[in-house]
């Protein structure tokens, strides 16, 4: 079975606020290497906020996060992304003109030397580059199985197929962490399952530490290592799937207590 | 010319060691291997099942899609005089226990994770399958079953064991005769047990080599492989064809790509049953609806001319030059665009068979100019015993006896074949075999025919479903179920059809809608659904199913013989009919008997008189989980019509 390693993302009592809003309040927790982390939680829990605050979308007001030893209270999206770290968004953030092929060489970016100008031009390195870019983002369609879509513009594909290429775009980074946003939201039972495959698979051929936020218990519960269960910016709960489910905190966040 | 298939494999490599054997595309992009790296794969993996233990006259198991090293796998245990026994790939795995048993299998090679669980499911009841390799990787790294490898492993194995005992392979290749044992085909078959149809390299290569010359086949063709290759009809034509003429064979990426394919591709020579060019016209069809009036317009336009005119000049009858240019211009605005987008700008021979074919489809393929042209074969005669003519192609025939071929019609209407490509016997069965060859060397086909004025063959139906109906106002009327439902069959928005009314007085039928082209019908009219069984139970769609139950009774009634036959009842079934519950075929033929027994209470309902019946049935969903699918069903009324065509 999988093992997991040492800590490689370290989150020490986070707080952020919204003007008055408390979003969320002295949060810890960490994540290991090669281990498949979820933060669970009601609606406005704070789940969101916390992948921003990982992400560097937003900057919490105190605590700090290390990534990999390195702690840092200031980080934009770019130096996160530098360091490895991708993610998905619950809403998805493709360029939907634009084909699966395409989308996902955006997400090789980062690895190209070549300035815009060269690209646009397609002057010294840049073809040659781009074709190497092009083997390794087929070894992404092969892996997720969206061969037959490869020149669909992203829009005209369905909503679960959407996920999938989003998911592709951010694997395109070639993380060591990678953060999901709700990848199963909206999505039926079957394209759940083929979604928590996708995640296993990732996470086991490729050996990358996922943190993913979910809704759905059922599913996180079957393909999570350790959970975190947040309520109104609080964190109530922490520990293996199966010490979560029997916590009385969490099952009545979720399910409300007898008075 | 060579007479083993190993044996024709090197005098390619040969001949032609750069020429292009094989292609697949890998990562987006079309890879070649030659006939001479083939001939180098082959070697080493034959070398590689030798040092495992494989011995001639053992069988091996190949199960995966067309994949390039899955065929070596079968050239590689040909050359040992091993026999090769392809399995349908989407098959569950107690499918595989019966062959498994039947032939005895201790090795066999796989194409995924997929097949390798199932590989492993069957090895639980049966312990002497000792060796499973595979040839894709993914998902297997934590898998450490006894006697589970990668394909690598053995070709590495097989690499270091040649280069040890270099004469061994050419010896071996050398040893196996034309009346070897080439392969082992299990038929599905409609009841009972598969049968392993055992062909020999000669059987196999006469047959292949008959039909290249009758449609002069070159080392120039390219062919998609796409079929199952356990099915003998994707074997000739993928493997024993073209290792006889030495063309290229295309492996598609995966089973949804292979429109995209084919449009890359361009094949030069191509086979599909009927349902693909039905699923092929109906896309076509509905894309068009979604096209604007001006496309539209000219769309209908050129076709009604096509049809008009193109099958005359697709048989080489005179066209007046008026309707030539008209028919040219017709090509350059929209078949040839059509033909193109559909992959068939290069086809120069289509072939269809394993079901009769709706006569509007056929002359659709042929009005836009694409030589679409029937046969008549099946696992137990190698394919090709009838084929059709290039200029004699028709909708209601399967062809003119080719070279080598005999045929006779027995007194009960049976068609009997006798030919060089008849199988050796049914695998360990000689019952069976003593069923269907008589010591003449004369072939039971089981189906009702006859030839007909111009020397074609006409098959009406199997002989055993012909029944007659009992009591009622067309007592002793011949019943022939297959016939009508083809007739159903050829309407777009249906499916399959089961007809039921052997010793009975009157026909019902089940119908399943074809979810594509009713759920296009249904979203244009603004109807909501939620899926298959609330779609299919919609009053609406049961009117428009009554309209073509109907006009199948009018068709029905101007046929003296077959007048009886019209339906009377019908309902539209709450599930699709699927092979994983038994209920089709692996080929996709209903399985009318099992169908009658699970549905019993259905049939029963239909003629009690009933007007709707509840009914539960238990479905096994792709992955292997059973479920259960409810709905209170409607039987609805046909009109039938007097045998002079007035309504009764």
């Amino acid at each position: 079975m999988r093992k997991t390693g040492d800590v490689v993302l370290d989150v020490r009592n986070i707080s952020l606020s919204f003007g008055g809003v408390r979003a969320l309040s002295d949060i810890s927790f960490d994540v290991r290497e090669h281990e498949i982390r979820a933060i669970v939680g009601p609606n406005g829990a704070g789940k969101s906020s916390m992948l921003n605050c990982i992400n560097g979308v937003y900057q919490p007001q105190q605590g700090t996060i290390a990534l990999r030893g390195r702690t840092f209270r200031h980080m934009n999206s770019r130096q996160v992304a530098e360091m490895g770290v991708a993610r998905t968004f619950q809403n998805l953030a493709l360029f939907k003109g634009m084909s699966v092929l395409d989308n996902l060489m955006t997400g090789r970016n980062l690895k190209m030397r070549s300035n815009l100008f060269m690209q646009a031009l397609r002057l010294g390195p840049a073809q040659r580059e781009e074709s190497e870019q092009r083997v390794f983002v087929e070894r992404i369609i092969d892996f997720l199985e969206i061969q037959p879509y490869r020149k669909t513009p992203v829009g005209r594909m369905p909503y679960g197929l959407q996920k999938r290429v989003d998911l592709g775009r951010a694997l395109a980074m070639e993380p060591q962490l990678l953060l999901l946003d709700e990848p199963m939201a909206g999505m039926n039972v079957e394209e759940k399952q083929d979604m928590s495959r996708f995640i296993l698979d990732v996470n086991d051929e490729f050996g990358t530490t996922i943190v993913l936020i979910e809704h759905d218990m059922g599913v996180v519960m079957d393909i999570s290592d350790r959970v975190v269960v947040l309520d109104y910016g609080r964190k109530i709960g922490d520990g293996s799937p199966e010490e979560v489910r029997n916590d009385a905190d969490v099952i009545s966040a979720y399910l409300g207590t007898a008075h | 010319m060579p007479s083993t298939f190993p044996s024709l494999l090197l005098e390619h490599a040969a001949r032609r060691p750069t020429a292009a054997a094989l292609r697949e595309k890998d990562f987006g992009i079309w890879q070649t291997l030659d006939w001479q790296s083939l001939a180098a794969l082959v070697r080493a993996l034959a070398c590689g099942l030798a040092e495992a233990g494989l011995a001639r006259g053992q069988h091996l198991v190949v199960v995966g899609e067309n994949r390039p090293r899955l065929y070596a796998a079968m050239l590689a245990a040909q050359s040992l005089g091993a026999v090769p026994v392809p399995l349908y790939q989407d098959a569950v795995a107690g499918e595989f226990v019966f062959p498994v048993t039947n032939a005895e299998v201790t090795m066999a090679i796989v194409e995924d994770q997929e097949q390798v669980d199932k590989m492993l499911e069957v090895r639980a009841t049966c312990p002497f399958l000792g060796r499973i390799w595979y040839d894709d990787p993914r998902g297997l790294r934590h898998y450490d079953e006894a006697g589970l490898a990668p394909l690598e492993a053995l070709i590495a194995a097989g690499g270091a064991a040649d280069r040890e005992r270099p004469a061994f392979f050419d010896a071996e290749v050398a040893k196996t005769a034309p009346d070897d044992v080439a392969a082992l085909f299990f038929t599905s078959g409609t009841t009972g047990h598969p049968k392993g149809v055992v062909h020999t390299h000669a059987t196999l290569i006469d047959r292949a080599a008959a039909g290249a010359r009758f449609d002069k086949l070159t080392e120039r063709e390219e062919v998609l492989a796409y079929l199952p290759p356990a099915w003998v009809g994707q074997n000739i034509f993928s493997y024993a064809q073209w290792l006889v003429c030495g063309y290229v064979v295309n492996c598609p990426e995966s089973a949804s790509t292979v429109t995209i394919d084919l449009k890359e591709i361009g094949p030069t020579y191509y086979f599909a049953p009927p349902r693909v060019f039905e699923g092929l016209l109906t896309t076509v069809m509905i894309r068009m609806e979604d096209a604007g009036r001006i496309k539209r317009g000219l769309f209908h336009r050129c076709m009604a001319l096509a049809r008009r005119v193109g099958p005359r000049l697709m048989d080489g009858q005179p066209v007046a030059w008026a309707d030539r240019l008209r028919y040219a211009l017709g090509n350059l605005l929209v078949y040839g665009p059509l033909r193109n987008t559909l992959g068939f700008s290069r086809v120069r021979v289509a072939y269809t068979a394993g079901e009769a074919i709706g006569p509007d489809l056929f002359t659709f393929y042929r009005s836009i100019g694409i030589n679409l042209k029937q046969l008549y074969g099946s696992t137990e005669t190698a394919v090709f015993v009838c084929l059709q003519p290039d200029h004699e192609a028709r909708a209601d025939t399967v062809g003119v006896p080719i070279e080598g071929v005999e045929i006779r019609v027995s007194d009960s209407g049976e068609v009997l074949v006798r030919s060089k490509g008849l199988l050796r016997e049914y695998y360990k069965n000689p019952a069976a075999t003593a069923e269907v060859l008589t010591p003449e060397g004369w072939y039971h086909t089981g189906d009702a025919g006859f030839l007909d004025a111009g020397g074609h063959l006409k098959i009406i139906d199997r002989v055993k479903d012909v029944g007659r109906l009992m009591g009622g106002a067309n007592d002793g009327a011949l019943f022939a179920p297959k016939y009508v439902e083809n007739k159903l069959k050829f309407f777009a928005h249906i499916k399959e059809a089961v007809a039921f009314g052997d010793k009975r007085e009157t026909v019902c039928a089940f119908i399943n809608i074809d979810m594509e082209a009713v759920g296009n019908w249904a979203e244009r009219r603004n109807l909501p659904y939620a899926g298959y069984t609330d779609l299919a139970q919609k009053r609406e769609v049961y009117e428009l199913i009554r309209e073509c139950v109907e006009k199948v009774n009018a068709d029905l009634s101007a046929d003296a013989m077959l007048a009886g036959s019209q339906i009377s009842r019908f309902l539209v079934l709450h599930k699709e009919l699927d092979a994983d519950d038994g209920e089709l075929t692996r080929t996709r033929k209903v399985r009318r008997g099992y169908i009658a027994e699970r549905y019993r209470i259905l049939v029963d309902a239909m003629y009690g008189g009933k007007t709707r019946q509840y009914v539960e049935t238990a479905v096994k969903f792709e992955d292997g989980r059973d479920g259960m699918v409810a709905a209170d069903l409607v039987i609805a009324d046909a009109r039938t019509f007097s045998a002079l065509g007035k309504a009764a």
